[in-house]
């Protein structure tokens, strides 16, 4: 299955796309029966739409610039150097740390993954840094604190960390 | 303008970061911006039509149908909408956030609004084709119910954790964002 990854990450860029499109779609259709059944309202959501994306571009902007750098710093060979199938314990929370830096969407994390684990990363170690990476987010946690408050925010990200270290031994467990 | 200028001095901040590494580290600006650039554009692909479906969201969809679909009471129902909403759904877990503050101000339950977000960063559908391609099929599945299991036990622990008094005042957020 491993030999046709480039074709099957290319369908699934597509299928995000036309999920994206989906949604612009979506809008777009919403839009015009809108308009059509009440312009002051369509107006009045649009009005909305620009101020609550308005409302968090500061932070949005700021996370993207941490991002390039974060990810100019890290590359796979750097990382698969210290997460290796020997690593034990230490990997594995050297994984969680790495994983959890950012907010990664799947076709970026894994193609990294399936990448770090041919330069000799370990199941249990990998496990960590997939789940981390989706699940746990330090760079986007501004982002978050600004919708969900300081508590909730810390909670989330601190479950999310835990949980990630479990499934790391389970699936090392069984995998490894 | 005051305003504004406080608002983006972090973002500011990090340009004269930048400015420092093109003078420094060439290769590594180099680097950081076109990394920076490519997820920006991912970013502007995203973010606006969710924006407008949440602007006609608010105003067209009244707060009782909101409640009975997916608010306190509304069971299985809540549960099982608040996950295919998130596993369906497009863009990073940062899209889920926005989205997320809708469904609370409109009266979805907490319960599922930490379910929609633990899809949303999981659970994601076409992904998992993917992820079996990269990282084989058992991996994939076992990852996934596990994630499943953790979506569930990450919501209950936080609706038990947040009192009353946090709750408040993430809706006093909800307000000043949606």
């Amino acid at each position: 299955m491993r030999k046709h990854a480039g074709i099957i990450m290319g369908m699934v860029i597509i299928t995000e796309n036309i999920m994206n499109e989906v949604f612009y779609v979506a809008a777009g259709l919403g839009l015009v029966f809108s308009w059509v059944k009440d312009q002051k309202k369509t107006k009045m959501a649009l009005k909305k739409a620009w101020k609550s994306f308005e409302n968090i571009l500061p932070q949005f902007l700021a996370v993207l610039l941490i991002l390039g750098i974060m990810l100019a710093i890290l590359t796979p060979q750097q990382i698969s150097s210290v997460i290796g199938g020997e690593s034990g314990w230490t990997g594995v929370l050297v994984a969680s740390m790495l994983g959890s830096i950012t907010l990664i969407p799947g076709f970026i994390a894994f193609p990294l993954a399936s990448a770090l684990l041919k330069n000799g990363a370990g199941y249990m170690q990998i496990a960590a840094f997939v789940s981390t990476l989706m699940m746990v987010g330090i760079v986007t946690m501004p982002v978050e604190i600004k919708f969900f408050g300081k508590k909730a925010t810390y909670l989330r990200n601190g479950l999310a960390f835990v949980f990630s270290l479990i499934v790391a031994f389970v699936i090392g467990g069984i995998l490894g | 303008m005051k305003s504004t200028l406080k608002k983006y001095r972090i973002f500011l901040l990090l340009v004269l970061v930048y400015l420092a590494l093109f003078f420094l580290k060439p290769d590594l600006f180099a680097k950081s911006t076109e990394i920076t650039w490519k997820s920006l554009l991912e970013m502007l692909s995203v973010l606006p039509p969710i924006f407008i479906l949440l602007g006609l969201l608010d105003v067209w969809v009244k707060r009782e149908t909101m409640v009975k679909y997916m608010g306190e009471g509304s069971g299985w129902i809540g549960i099982v909408l608040a996950f295919f909403l998130g596993s369906a759904a497009a863009g990073p877990l940062y899209a889920a956030f926005p989205v997320a503050v809708m469904l609370l101000k409109k009266g979805g339950s907490f319960t599922n609004v930490l379910i929609l977000i633990g899809a949303w960063s999981t659970t994601k559908i076409p992904m998992l084709l993917f992820e079996a391609s990269s990282m084989g099929l058992p991996f994939t599945l076992l990852r996934l119910g596990l994630d499943i299991l953790g979506i569930a036990i990450i919501a209950i622990v936080s609706n038990k954790v947040l009192n009353a008094k946090d709750k408040a005042e993430i809706y006093t957020l909800v307000e000043k964002n949606g």
